[in-house]
């Protein structure tokens, strides 16, 4: 058998080869350049990098929309959409990430990652001046799957792209400066499990080989169409994949390592991750399931709309309990994985344009969510208990401001993204005839509206907290806050040109 | 001059006075000049608004402007009154100044920004008063019913009594679940009309065909939403204990002007929108609405917290108005709108008098009280005054309403009207009983020497309500004229007629 080389087209691929080659410059400058010069060279970099790919997708790869590299991966409107995405909150993400707080390296990180927490060697390598700069190829490399993970058009390529995406936050979570068992725990348990997801999304890869064939999500549908005979294998393998995409979004009752790692991580990549593996989880099970399997709807429907309603359940019902501030985000952000499963499983472009609208504006608020939470302190380290954020408002109006603003979005008060969002995926919803998981929504809303107004309530109207204190953030951590808490109020009040974008983009290539 | 842009003017003004007022520099002695000058320009305008209006239109709406916001939803930016919705706007630009006034001491100038804040949001509060009265898009109307929850939040939840935060709390659950399950209906609607990118107005959305079914869950969607902001029992718990913690400033407003858009919103989308299910709903809502006539009154008798006692006495007043509007008659719905209009001042008189004793004495507890006609006559007598509108005097401006409310539920619905004005009977008990314990019998000597008796500002607050009262009771045909045709295009969406010939309403007010 010849083998021919597949005609690929560069130009589509150019925003993936700019993210990974500027990956891979920021690996030399670890190995060239000297410890003190590494993080005012990475951070230019990394930034230069996103921002070059983020051009790439809207001059180059914009105009050259199409499936190639053999079918396997697909450049449309969705992926297009969402790789923007991606680089614009990975953008504000790593300005996040730098904060050094006038220290020498990035504050959020530990100077050296191998070492054991309170070892010599931890208290030599700080004393050497060590940095943990490699945050920001690792990013890299974790964008660069993100970008892929939502233009996989191929089984094996959507789990490379997993794997891609997943490995450098591994890292990343193990990485925090202070309560580094916790962070070193939190690492281990999202590997742990995350390793099994992966495994699942591959078992059910082949099992959906078996059945039509092929990993190719075009080959794959048209099997699913006119029935092979293989009809055992289809529906295990589609759940099994599932298992592996729903694990990535946090959904119930895949979401048991979301508030550990939310927890445990860096605050910055806490930020980081929940923003974008949930635009770029989201993107592969929209393909997954708008694309390759979406003729068997009748089989899995049903079933995603239980975890649906499970997560928007469980998500606020257990946020109530929660007594620290990432905790609750983490809860909220299962929830939330649960309101726009909602819209996904509208089945029809408007559940397509909603779910990428909706996207757009957890993750802005999001990123600018927990980058606030790392400005306040208490004796030296995040004071993220929520009574040490008591009577905040008094010391820090700004921030108090800020975050109850962002607040108010997340529970989707009118005039913020969060509730146009909401209005998005539950009017595809009721339109798709999902009436049922809309009012499950909104009831769930409404608990979660709750947990947001009491850390507003403790904020405005609690006493002052002895220790707590605010420090003040570079221009870098300003500015992604402040544009995070903008575009949140500007989806809120102008939503319609976003909308538009997502609705012209709602449409996928087979 | 007919397309200036009045409505959209009248939200803007005191928005940018709430910004204006927000950022003032930290110590700026005149933080309240600034808010009050804002609001007093509002009023204004809101009366220049109001001479543009025309009763004999044959419109619906008039002074609209619509502008598309959300094509992609459906949504437009559309404002527009009829006369029920201009009373309201009215009501509140009134009451807003004077809000202000008797809030001039609330809060102490020294005290960082918090002053700033008290006013910049009532401004805002205002302003989106004044958007969710003239919204005449179900999308944009829902944006403000649940915005304004915000300001009144921290109206209460920052400057509220000692349990503040909880009852802030319970307010905004309260009232955004409703709003909630509300959404599901406004979206559910929304599909049920023609689409499109303007399917979210109310011309769009009146009178088109649904199911018996869909209809009744829409209806009941949107009237728990009303029925919990206006509230009627069994949903009204939050109220007592917000008006108790607010600030009286801020209870009137709240009470007085915002749960009006309970009631509003049962007459503007109910009711029209969902004509048949209206009337499927009627009996369930006419028993609530004398259930909340006799629970509240009773309750209010038995208060000892002043301002519990007037919460109370709302809840029993809105029975009325609920009743006459699901009564479905011209009068009883005239009187129903002109009574959202006086219970406004009743209550703006009620909560402001007992502020200024609470102020005085120190405590809320009406058996702290006794014999203050003699402490303070003036305002005693003021008291009195309130109270009497509060009962219905005639001659005062209640009266009228309440009367309208009754004879008009009568003509369709004797039994409800009977039990109904059973009320009227329990509403002089907690009246009267309360004046008697706080202002006859013997007054503790030295409160008699050292207790100022109303102050030039206390006047200022007064004077108008009771200028209010006057003039609604002895001349309440313009503000019927206002109110009659947009109760009667209301009564032609629900494809009602009156049981007796609609002259009846004019004979009613003029005697």
């Amino acid at each position: 058998m010849e083998f021919t080389a597949p005609d690929i087209d560069w130009a589509a691929l150019l925003p993936l080869i700019i993210v990974f080659v500027g990956g891979l410059l920021g690996v030399a400058v670890e190995g060239f350049a000297g410890r003190a010069h590494r993080h005012m060279v990475q951070v230019p970099l990394t930034v230069a990098t996103l921002v070059l790919a983020l051009a790439a997708v809207v001059l180059v790869a914009r105009d050259s929309q199409g499936i190639t590299a053999a079918g396997a991966v697909a450049n449309d409107g969705p992926a297009l959409l969402l790789q923007g995405l991606i680089l614009s909150l990975a953008v504000i993400g790593v300005l996040v990430m730098s904060e050094r707080f006038g220290g020498q390296s990035a504050d959020a990180f530990t100077q050296a990652g191998v070492s054991v927490p309170g070892s010599a060697e931890e208290s030599l390598a700080t004393r050497l001046g060590a940095t943990t700069t490699e945050v920001y190829p690792l990013t890299l490399f974790s964008v660069g799957g993100m970008m892929l993970f939502g233009m996989a058009n191929d089984l094996i390529l959507m789990f490379i792209a997993l794997e891609i995406l997943s490995l450098p936050l591994y890292i990343l979570t193990g990485l925090a400066r202070r309560r580094r068992l916790l962070s070193q725990e939190a690492s281990l348990k999202y590997f742990l499990l995350g390793a099994f997801s992966s495994a699942f999304f591959l078992f059910g890869a082949t099992l959906i080989y078996g059945f039509a064939g092929s990993m190719r999500f075009d080959v794959i549908a048209e099997a699913v169409r006119t029935g092979v005979g293989m009809d055992g294998l289809l529906v295990p393998g589609i759940l099994l994949v599932g298992v592996g995409l729903l694990f990535k979004i946090g959904a119930v009752p895949f979401h048991a390592w979301t508030p550990d790692v939310y927890q445990g991580a860096p605050t910055p990549v806490t930020g980081f991750m929940a923003a974008c593996t949930k635009v770029a989880a989201f993107g592969a099970i929209l393909r997954v399931f708008y694309v390759a399997v979406e003729p068997a709807r009748l089989e899995w429907q049903p079933i995603l709309a239980v975890v649906a309603a499970l997560s928007m359940i469980v998500g606020a019902v257990m946020s109530v309990r929660q007594s620290d501030i990432k905790r609750i985000l983490a809860y909220s952000s299962i929830a939330h994985a649960g309101f726009i499963l909602v819209g996904l499983l509208a089945l029809e472009s408007a559940g397509i344009s909603g779910t990428l609208f909706y996207l757009a504006a957890y993750g802005f608020m999001t990123i600018p969510a927990f980058a606030l939470v790392t400005l306040v302190r208490s004796s030296g380290s995040e004071a993220t208990h929520v009574s040490q954020w008591s009577g905040l408002a008094r010391r820090a109006p700004w921030v108090a401001a800020g975050f109850s603003f962002l607040m108010l979005a997340f529970a989707g008060i009118p005039l913020t993204s969060g509730f146009t969002g909401k209005f998005a995926v539950f009017s595809a919803a009721v339109a798709g005839g999902g009436a049922w998981l809309v009012v499950i929504g909104v009831l769930a809303s409404a608990v979660t509206a709750y947990v947001y107004f009491r850390v507003i309530v403790t904020m405005y109207f609690g006493e002052s907290h002895g220790d707590t204190v605010v420090i003040t953030p570079s221009a870098m951590t300003t500015f992604a806050i402040v544009t995070g808490v903008v575009v949140t109020l500007g989806l809120g009040v102008m939503p319609s040109p976003l909308l538009e974008l997502t609705q012209q983009a709602s449409q996928f290539l087979r | 001059m007919t397309d200036f842009p009045w409505l959209t003017l009248l939200l803007l003004v005191p928005l940018a006075g709430a910004a204006v007022v927000a950022l003032l520099p930290r110590g700026f002695a005149r933080v309240r000049e600034v808010a009050l000058g804002f609001s007093l320009l509002t009023l204004v305008l809101g009366l220049m608004t109001a001479l543009q209006f025309r009763l004999d239109s044959g419109e619906q709406f008039q002074l609209t402007e619509t502008y598309s916001w959300i094509p992609q939803f459906g949504v437009s930016y559309a404002l527009g009154v009829d006369g029920i919705a201009l009373a309201m706007i009215l009501l509140g630009v009134v009451l807003v100044p004077i809000c202000l006034v008797a809030a001039w001491d609330d809060v102490p100038v020294g005290d960082g920004r918090r002053q700033h804040t008290y006013f910049a949001l009532m401004l805002a509060l205002e302003a989106m008063m004044i958007g969710v009265f003239a919204a005449t898009d179900v999308f944009l109307f829902y944006v403000f019913f649940e915005a304004m929850l915000i300001p009144v939040y921290f109206l209460i939840g920052s400057f509220g009594g000692p349990q503040r935060a909880k009852a802030a709390t319970s307010f905004l659950l309260y009232s955004l679940l409703g709003g909630l399950i509300m959404l599901v209906a406004v979206i559910a609607l929304y599909l049920q009309g023609p689409g499109g990118t303007d399917g979210f107005l109310v011309e769009s959305l009146t009178g088109i065909q649904m199911d018996a079914t869909t209809e009744r869950f829409l209806f009941i969607g949107f009237f728990i939403a009303f029925a919990i902001k206006a509230p009627m029992w069994p949903v009204h718990t939050w109220l007592p204990q917000t008006a108790s913690e607010a600030r009286p400033a801020t209870s009137v407003l709240l009470v007085g002007v915002l749960d009006k858009v309970g009631t509003f919103g049962m007459i503007r989308f109910c009711l029209q929108l969902f004509p048949e299910a209206s009337q499927w709903a009627t009996p369930v809502v006419m028993t609530l609405a004398v259930a909340s006539i006799l629970f509240g009154a009773v309750l209010a008798i038995g208060q000892r917290d002043m301002l519990r006692l007037i919460a109370y006495t709302s809840i029993s007043h809105f029975g009325f108005i609920v009743l006459g509007i699901f009564a479905l008659t011209t009068v009883s719905q005239t009187g129903a709108t002109l009574y959202m209009v006086n219970h406004g001042f009743t209550t703006a008189a009620l909560f402001l008098i007992a502020a200024m004793l609470i102020q005085r004495r120190g405590s809320r507890d009406i058996a702290d009280f006794g014999g203050w006609q003699r402490v303070t006559p003036l305002i005693a007598g003021s008291l009195l005054v309130a109270g009497l509108s509060g009962l219905a005097l005639p001659g005062l401006n209640s009266f009228v309403s309440e009367f309208m409310v009754i004879i008009g539920t009568f003509q369709t619905y004797p039994v409800f009207a009977v039990i109904g004005a059973t009320g009227v009977i329990l509403a002089a008990l907690y009246i009267l009983l309360w004046y008697q314990r706080v202002a006859t019998g013997p007054a503790a000597p030295e409160l008699v020497t050292a207790t100022p008796d109303m102050s030039l500002r206390e006047k200022v607050v007064v004077a108008p309500l009771m200028v209010a009262f006057l003039v609604l009771g002895f001349y309440p045909k313009p503000a019927l004229d206002l109110l009659e045709p947009a109760v009667q295009t209301t009564l032609q969406h629900v494809g009602v007629s009156d049981p007796v010939p609609t002259d009846a309403a004019a004979e009613g007010s003029d005697e």
